[in-house]
C-alpha cells in the first residue's frame, strides 16, 4: 500500500508537464488551431525558465519567462497560420524544429548545470493542511508541490472558462464553426491569437516543470517526446481539461513505471519498458477513433484556416 | 473629406511560376538576413559565415561527396514523404520506417553474410522496402478502418521504432568482439553497397526514384487517385476511387521509400546498425518536401542545398565554434519564411472604400 501510494505520487509528479501540455493544447485546438509544435514551445519554455531561474533564482520570473517563450513560439505559429494561412501541420512541424535547435542552441551553457537551490526549495513538497491529511488521497494528491497545484487550478479554471462563460461559448463557437461566430460578431481571429498564445504559454510552463523541478537540471532534449504524447493526450482526453487532469496523471505513471519495476526486482527490459507510453498512446488513439461519438469528436473547424471573404 | 480605406486580400485566379518562383526566392533572402542577426548576435560577420557554409559544403571534392552523401537519403525519404502529403496523409513516421528498414537490411546482412555480393544487396534492398513499408502500413490501416489521426500515430511509432533499434544494440544483436562498447558488429564486405564516382551507388538510386516517383505522382492512373483523395475525400468517394486501397498503396509506398534509406545509411555509409542510423531524416525530409512543394524534381534540388546546409553547418561549427544547433534554428527560420511567403503567391492586395465607416459617417 505504501508503495503504491508512493508510485501514484510520483505519477502526478510525473504527469504535470504533461498536464500543462495537454491543457495549453486544448485552448489552442479549441480555438480551431492544430499546433503540433508543442515539443517545439516546450522546449523553448525549458530553456528561457531555467536561464531566468538561473540568472535570477527567483520562481516566479522563471516561470513568466517559460510563458513568454512559449507563447513566442505560438505567435509564430499564429501569425503563420492565422493571418497568413499557411498549413497548419507544417507550420507546427516546422515550430518544434525551431524551437529544438533554439533550445540546443541557448541552452548549450547550460548543460548540466542544476537548478539553482532557491528555486528547488521554492518548489519542494508541500501539505496541504487539512486536504493533505485524508488518508490515500492526501499523500497522493496534496503533498506535492505548488507547481503541481497551479497545473490542478490551471486545469479547473480552463474548464470552468470553457464550459461556464460567455467567453469560453464563443471560444467553442469559433472553433467549430468560424463563419457562424463571425457572423454573430464574434472576433474570430482575435480569439484565435489569445487561445493559441495562452496555449504556447501553457506550454512553456509544462517545459519548465521539467528543467526546474523534475530533473532538475538542464539537458539537451528535455522533453523526451512529452509534446507529443501531449497532442495525443489532448484526444484522448476528448479536448477536455478534466479528463486531461485523468490522462496525464495516468501517462504520468506509465512513464515511470520502469524505474518502479526495476527497483521491485522485475526484470523486463529497460527498452521494452521505454516503448509503453507511445504504444498506450497508439492503443488510445485507435480505441478513440473506433468509438466515434458526437461529443467525442474534435471541434470541426480544427486544422483549416478561417478567410472571411472565401466563406 | 479622407475617403477611409483598407487593404484586402483576394485570391488570385492563377499565381504565375516565375511569381511564385520569385516570392519563394525572395522568402529565403529575407530568412537569411532574419538569421543574419543571430549570427551577428553571436558576435560574427553573417556574410562570412554564409560564405564558410558554401565552402564547407563545397569547397573541396571531398566535401562536395560528403555534401551529396547526405543528401542521399535526404532525396529518398522527402520521395517518400511527398506520396503521403499529397493525399495529405501527414507521415511524420519517416524515422521509424528509416530505422525498421535498417533493421530488416541488418537482419539480412548479419545472418546471410555467405552469398554472392549482387543477390544479398538485392535481399538486403527488399527487407528493407517491405519492412519499412509495412511498418508504415499500421498507421495507414488504422486511418483507412477508423480515421485515426496518423499524425500522431506514425510519430510514436518512431520511438517505438528506435526503442527497438537500442534494444538490439544494447542486446542479443551486441558484438561480443567489440570490447564491451555497445555496438552490433560490421557488416561483411559483401554487404556494403559499391561506390562509383567515389560515393556509394545510393545516388544512382536517389536519382532513378525522382523520375519513378514523378512519373508515379504525375502520369499514372493511382498517382491521381492519391492527388484526388487529398484534395478532397469527398470528391474522391464521388469519382469511385477505393479510397482505403489506395492509401494503403501509397503508404506502403511512402514507407517502403523510407525502408530503402535505412538500407542505404546502414550499408553504405555506416557498414552496420546502430540507432544513430536515421540521424534526423526522417524529420527533415518533411521540410525539404514541403520545400519542394511535394514534386519529385524539386525534391532534388532542395534536398541539395539541405544537405549543404548541414555539411556547411557542421563545417562553420569546427571554423567559428558555433553550436550544430544553429544549423536546426536556420532551417526553422528558412521554412517559417517559406511558409509565410505562400500567402503572397496566392493572393493579391487591393485598396477598397472602407463601406462600414461611410456609413457611419452618413448616420
Amino acid at each position: 500500500m505504501e508503495a503504491l501510494i508512493s508510485f501514484l505520487a510520483a505519477a502526478i509528479v510525473a504527469g504535470t508537464p504533461l498536464l500543462f501540455a495537454t491543457i495549453g493544447e486544448i485552448i489552442t485546438e479549441r480555438s480551431g488551431n492544430l499546433n503540433l509544435g508543442v515539443e517545439g514551445m516546450m522546449l523553448m519554455g525549458a530553456v528561457m525558465g531555467f536561464m531566468v531561474g538561473m540568472m535570477t533564482g527567483n520562481a516566479a520570473l522563471a516561470l513568466l519567462a517559460a510563458m513568454i517563450a512559449g507563447a513566442f513560439g505560438a505567435l509564430i505559429f499564429a501569425f503563420l497560420t492565422i493571418t497568413l494561412r499557411a498549413n497548419q501541420v507544417v507550420s507546427g512541424l516546422t515550430l518544434t524544429i525551431f524551437g529544438t535547435g533554439f533550445s540546443n542552441f541557448i541552452g548549450q551553457p547550460l548543460v548540466g548545470q542544476i537548478a539553482p537551490e532557491g528555486i528547488r526549495l521554492f518548489f519542494r513538497p508541500y501539505t496541504i493542511p487539512v486536504l493533505g491529511n485524508i488518508p490515500v488521497i492526501g499523500p497522493i494528491l496534496f503533498r506535492q508541490d505548488a507547481f503541481v497545484y497551479l497545473g490542478y487550478a490551471a486545469s479547473i479554471l480552463l474548464g470552468i472558462y470553457l464550459y461556464k462563460t460567455s467567453k469560453g461559448l464563443n471560444l467553442r463557437a469559433v472553433g467549430e464553426n468560424p463563419g457562424s461566430a463571425d457572423a454573430v460578431g464574434i472576433n474570430v481571429n482575435l480569439y484565435k491569437y489569445v487561445h493559441t498564445l495562452l496555449g504556447g504559454a501553457l506550454c512553456g510552463l509544462g517545459g519548465a516543470y521539467l528543467s526546474l523541478v523534475y530533473v532538475p537540471a538542464w539537458q539537451e532534449g528535455v522533453t523526451a517526446g512529452r509534446g507529443w504524447i501531449a497532442v495525443a493526450l489532448v484526444i484522448f482526453a476528448t479536448w477536455n481539461p478534466y479528463k486531461a487532469l485523468f490522462g496525464a496523471f495516468l501517462f504520468g505513471g506509465l512513464d515511470i513505471i520502469g524505474f518502479r519495476m526495476q527497483g521491485l526486482g522485475i526484470n523486463v527490459s529497460q527498452y521494452f519498458i521505454d516503448m509503453l507510453p507511445y504504444l498506450v498512446t497508439i492503443v488510445v488513439l485507435v480505441v478513440v477513433s473506433m468509438k466515434k461519438s458526437k461529443e467525442n469528436a474534435p471541434p470541426k473547424g480544427l486544422g483549416n484556416a478561417y478567410f472571411r471573404e472565401e466563406r | 473629406m479622407i475617403m477611409p480605406m483598407t487593404i484586402r486580400a483576394i485570391k488570385k485566379s492563377e499565381p504565375s511560376r516565375l511569381k511564385a518562383a520569385t516570392i519563394r526566392i525572395g522568402a529565403i533572402i529575407l530568412a537569411l538576413i532574419t538569421s543574419s542577426i543571430f549570427i551577428l548576435l553571436l558576435d560574427l560577420n553573417p556574410a562570412n559565415v554564409y560564405m564558410k557554409m558554401v565552402q564547407g559544403a563545397f569547397g573541396t571534392a571531398y566535401r562536395a561527396r560528403e555534401t551529396i552523401i547526405k543528401a542521399i537519403p535526404l532525396v529518398i525519404t522527402s520521395l517518400g514523404i511527398a506520396i503521403a502529403f499529397r493525399m495529405q496523409f501527414w507521415n511524420i513516421g519517416g524515422e521509424g520506417q528509416i530505422a525498421m528498414g535498417a533493421f530488416a537490411a541488418s537482419f539480412v546482412a548479419l545472418n546471410m553474410s555467405d552469398m554472392s555480393k549482387p543477390i544479398l544487396l538485392l535481399l538486403m534492398i527488399l527487407a528493407a522496402m517491405l519492412v519499412g513499408g509495412l511498418w508504415a502500413l499500421i498507421p495507414a490501416f488504422f486511418k483507412a478502418q477508423w480515421g485515426t489521426n496518423e499524425t500522431i500515430v506514425t510519430l510514436m511509432m518512431n520511438y517505438i521504432g528506435l526503442k527497438w533499434i537500442m534494444y538490439l544494440q544494447y542486446g542479443p544483436w551486441r558484438d561480443p568482439n567489440s570490447l564491451g562498447f555497445p555496438k552490433i558488429a560490421n557488416f561483411t564486405e559483401n554487404a556494403i553497397l559499391p561506390k562509383l564516382m567515389g560515393v556509394h551507388i545510393g545516388w544512382i538510386f536517389a536519382l532513378l526514384l525522382v523520375a519513378a516517383v514523378y512519373i508515379f505522382l504525375n502520369h499514372t492512373k493511382k498517382g491521381y487517385e492519391i492527388a484526388v483523395i487529398g484534395e478532397s475525400i469527398n470528391t474522391a468517394r464521388y469519382a469511385g476511387i477505393n479510397i482505403k486501397r489506395t492509401i494503403l498503396i501509397a503508404i506502403l509506398l511512402s514507407g517502403g521509400l523510407c525502408g530503402l534509406v535505412g538500407m542505404i545509411q546502414a550499408s553504405g555509409v555506416n557498414s552496420t546498425l546502430s540507432v544513430e542510423v536515421t540521424g534526423g531524416v526522417g524529420y527533415t525530409a518533411i521540410i525539404t518536401a514541403w520545400l519542394a512543394s511535394l514534386s519529385a524534381p524539386v525534391i532534388l534540388v532542395v534536398s541539395i542545398l539541405f544537405a549543404a546546409l548541414l555539411e556547411g553547418g557542421s563545417y562553420i561549427q569546427t571554423v567559428f565554434g558555433i553550436p550544430e544547433s544553429a544549423a536546426l534554428i536556420l532551417q526553422g527560420i528558412i521554412l517559417f519564411f517559406v511558409l509565410g511567403s505562400e500567402f503572397f503567391v496566392q493572393y493579391k492586395f487591393i485598396l477598397v472604400k472602407n463601406q462600414n465607416s461611410v456609413k457611419k459617417e452618413v448616420v
